[in-house]
């Protein structure tokens, strides 16, 4: 009893300690830990990492820890799909294979869940935090506290699914927990408990980090950039917001139902006292195809600034992208049944949601034609962000008419569940949503830290990467074709699917290299950073705002607020010479209003974990006292009246001179080294 | 000296836009609520007639009883709305009286729902009897706990109110709190509808 209350279902049968491949992992994830923390001693950094980064509310900080947040989970979201690979190319005939099916279930099921809510989801957020106040001439965004609280509710959501790994086990139901299967009659064990907590604080960091991008696009830009004068990365932004505050209440009130269901004995899903498991998938899918288009719109609008940036020209049909990205963001609630046609829903409404799903690839299509419009006679420059914007174009292209292929009814009646399947959406999120996110990392990386990443090394990355891609997917779409359905842990040799697994293995393979590349890249990168330097702050020749400050960005952004007259304000101002790069003649610095840093946002979220922790293994003694202390967190933030300070003239003027003379430092260097050869 | 008057309006405009930034930004959370609210309306009119053999619509709600507590979550907007007032003549006691008598008018509302589920599980109707008493009580229940949070939020703030008088800050709180009371009267007669209403056209 007594027992009970405090650990609750949990004991030491929870550890799989006879499987190698679980505990090796959590001991490699361990071992990783360990050194992280060791080094954290060894160098005395502490104090630095409490103090810099953990409460900080510096956009450009939780932006930057989004992105590692992002990268680590990637490391753990492709080991689960080279496991999955693996499996799929030896398990056939009479070798099972090396992975059990309640393992290999457990791993398409965490593969899917890492890959969109961890990986490709905190991607995005750390280059919207980090770019959109300084693309908006603002100094931060509108709720800094409520930013670093989002940050810290992701991270807190993604530790859960990691202890999953070695605590217990994670859910083995697929990447949406489709009831019954998910109800407790026949997943009792805490996989999907694990599952409806993780995605349960991380749902709530996306929900407040929506609402706060979206005021502070909406609030916060600077005088002169009325909504059509916004850079098209913000507007995308700004609509995928918008589908977050819509979409998201949806996926917390529905897991909340699934947790009532499982937590309390209530009957909403379940399939016996008049419970309606359709109910869930409808509901879920409300907020899930809006979600793809989360991940896509910024993904469209880092395309649409690297295009333009690399073909040195104004983007083609500005208005149009604007249009088709808003039709995007209302047509993205009118589809969502198309993920079930099967289902039960009959002819009509089949061909609605259909019809209504084809209709979505116009707008798609008018931003390809723009972007190939604005490379037409543009004068490209091959960087690394322009080669994934072009790969993007072909690639997102042949994901896009399988899409509308699947559209159809009645073809998808065959397709429904098949890896044809699986092959189209990893082409629209790998060719649409990875691409832009490599894209935007380079382009933006040495805006955050003032050196560029090396560029050979990028292109080894990428074209390993695009190599891989269709080697390890383009079999799928001929094996769906050919029958097979996912998530297969075993399959007769009679089939003849084998030799096309094999070669999707080895495409992932090529991937990996691709994976390993972009490792390589960062450590030579930092290594050579004296190499690869700019001081200019502008190093792509940009267009937009934030070139037009130093990289990486003072913590206040702006010492000036800037004034925005047209689209490409500092391509404009750059044409005029107006901006020499040299610090103005009398500049009228003001005071700048920043906010404090607060420890709040990741204590409060540090609590969130242990709570779901503690209601994964019913524990309620330390479920009670988490609950509180969250509690006691948010209040006591309430009594907190002074949040904010102002950096005075003399500070701002020293930072800014600093940084002018180290400016003109360089160009002298670069003169005289020009004038020597 | 003009610089010093310069840089107080400009903290002015500032604090000013603050303000205005965590309203807006409050709007668009009430938006997140509503459509939090919407998903569950939606699975409470797919699931309420799958009774199960257990008790409908008809049999959980009585229409009186409803109209009360209607009648005590509008009455408490009245109340709110004058405290509202007190805000903008700057009289603090008023706005803490008022902020009183709303705050007892939610209890009793909360009490009265407290009641009620009281009775069915008493009746040995619970949550797991079937699909409907499930997002029955589900419904009236989430509602309940917003009732719940504003409660708590009203408590907090006339603590705050107590050492720290009517601030620009402590306004902005209350409009806060303020749209969050409306939103949630706002539900409530959706709530009575699709509940109270449709349970006595049943009855009938």
């Amino acid at each position: 009893m007594f027992e009970h209350l405090i650990f609750g279902k949990l004991t030491l049968a929870a550890i799989p300690y006879h499987n190698p491949i679980i505990m090796g992992a959590g001991g490699l994830m361990g071992l990783v830990a360990a050194v992280v923390i060791g080094s954290l001693f060894y160098f005395k950094r502490w104090k630095w990492l409490w103090n810099e980064w953990l409460t900080s509310v510096d956009h450009k900080k939780i932006g930057i820890m989004y992105l590692v947040l992002a990268f680590v989970m990637l490391l753990r979201g492709f080991s689960d799909a080279i496991m999955m690979r693996l499996q799929q190319a030896i398990a056939v005939g009479s070798h099972a294979g090396y992975l059990p099916p309640s393992h290999y279930d457990q791993i398409f099921t965490a593969h899917g869940v890492i890959m969109i809510f961890f990986m490709a989801m905190s991607f995005v957020f750390g280059l919207v935090n980090l770019i959109i106040p300084l693309q908006i001439g603002a100094r931060d965004v509108a709720f800094p506290y409520l930013n670093s609280l989002s940050f810290w509710l992701s991270v807190a959501g993604a530790m859960l699914v990691n202890i999953s790994l070695v605590v217990g086990d994670f859910a083995a139901t697929g990447w949406l927990a489709y009831p019954p299967l998910s109800e407790l009659a026949y997943s009792p064990g805490v996989g999907v408990d694990y599952y409806l907590w993780a995605l349960t604080l991380s749902g709530a960091g996306t929900l407040i980090g929506g609402i706060n991008i979206f005021v502070t696009i909406i609030k916060m830009r600077c005088p002169g950039m009325t909504l059509m004068k916004m850079p098209l990365f913000t507007w995308s932004v700004l609509c995928a917001m918008i589908l977050v505050i819509v979409s998201f209440p949806i996926l917390n009130m529905t897991l909340g139902m699934l947790f009532l269901d499982r937590f309390f004995g209530m009957h909403f899903f379940t399939s016996g006292f008049g419970g309606n498991p359709m109910m869930y998938i409808n509901l879920i899918w409300t907020w899930g195809h809006p979600e793809v288009y989360i991940l896509v719109l910024p993904a469209f609008g880092i395309y649409s600034e690297v295009v333009s940036t690399f073909c040195k020209k104004q983007l083609f049909g500005y208005a149009a992208m604007v249009w088709a990205t808003a039709a995007i963001t209302v047509l993205a609630f009118t589809v969502w049944l198309h993920h079930f046609f099967t289902m039960g829903a009959g002819a009509d409404v089949n061909a609605f949601f259909g019809i209504a799903t084809m209709i979505i690839s116009i707008p798609t299509g008018v931003k390809v034609f723009n972007w190939l419009a604005t490379m037409y006679r543009g004068r490209i420059t091959f960087a690394t962000p322009m080669l994934w914007t072009i790969a993007f174009l072909v690639t997102f292209t042949i994901g896009g008419m399988t899409g509308v292929l699947m559209a159809v009814p009645g073809v998808d009646f065959q397709l429904h569940n098949s890896v044809f399947l699986v092959a189209h959406f990893h082409n629209t999120i790998i060719g649409g949503v990875m691409f832009a996110m490599f894209a935007g990392y380079t382009y933006w990386f040495p805006k955050a830290f003032g050196f560029k990443l090396n560029e050979t090394l990028g292109k080894y990355a990428f074209w390993c990467w695009v190599t891989g891609f269709y080697v390890a997917f383009m079999p799928l779409y001929a094996l769906g074709l050919m029958g097979m359905t996912r998530r297969l842990n075993h399959y007769p040799a009679s089939t003849g699917w084998h030799p096309y697994l094999v070669v999707a293995a080895v495409g992932a393979a090529i991937i990996f290299c691709g994976i390993i590349f972009q490792i390589i890249q960062l450590v030579v990168s930092i290594k050579q950073r004296e190499r690869n330097i700019d001081f200019t702050g502008d190093p792509w020749d940009g267009r937009t705002l934030e070139w037009s400050i130093p990289s990486p960005p003072p913590f206040y952004n702006f010492a000036i607020t800037p004034v925005v007259a047209a689209r490409d304000p500092f391509w404009l101002e750059k044409q005029a010479k107006l901006n020499s790069g040299k610090l103005p003649e009398k500049p009228h610095y003001t005071d700048i209003h920043m906010p404090k840093n607060t420890a709040s946002g990741f204590i409060l979220s540090m609590f969130g974990a242990v709570f779901g922790f503690a209601m994964v293994w019913d524990m309620p003694l330390l479920s009670i006292v988490s609950g509180i202390c969250m509690l006691v967190c948010i209040i006591a933030r309430t009594f907190n009246y002074h949040t904010d300070y102002y950096v005075k003239v003399a500070e701002v003027e020293k930072i800014e001179a600093a940084h002018y003379t180290k400016l003109s430092e360089s160009e002298n260097s670069q003169v005289a080294i020009l004038s020597g050869a | 000296m003009t610089t010093p008057a310069f840089n107080t309006t400009i903290h002015h405009i500032q604090h000013h836009d603050a303000s205005s930034k965590v309203i807006f930004g409050f709007w668009i959370y009430i938006l997140t609520d509503c459509i939090l609210f919407a998903s569950l309306f939606a699975t409470y009119i797919v699931l309420y007639n799958n009774t199960y053999g257990g008790p409908g619509i008809a049999q959980v709600t009585s229409l009186p009883y409803g109209l009360i507590q209607t009648l005590i979550i509008i009455f408490s907007t009245l109340t709110f709305g004058f405290g509202f007032a007190a805000i903008y003549r700057g009289n603090r006691n008023q706005v803490m009286f008022w902020l009183v008598i709303t705050f007892l008018l939610g209890l009793a509302f909360l009490g009265m729902e407290q009641q009620q589920f009281a009775h069915l599980l008493h009746q040995g109707y619970s949550w797991q009897t079937s699909a409907f008493l499930t997002v029955f009580f589900s419904l009236i229940g989430i509602y309940g706990l917003h009732i719940l949070v504003a409660l708590l939020w009203i408590i907090i703030l006339m603590i705050q109110l107590s050492s720290q008088n009517l601030t620009s800050m402590m306004k902005t709180r209350l409009t806060c709190l303020s749209l969050f009371w409306n939103f949630l009267n706002i539900v409530w007669v959706f709530i009575f509808t699709i509940v109270y209403l449709m349970g006595a056209i049943q009855h009938v």
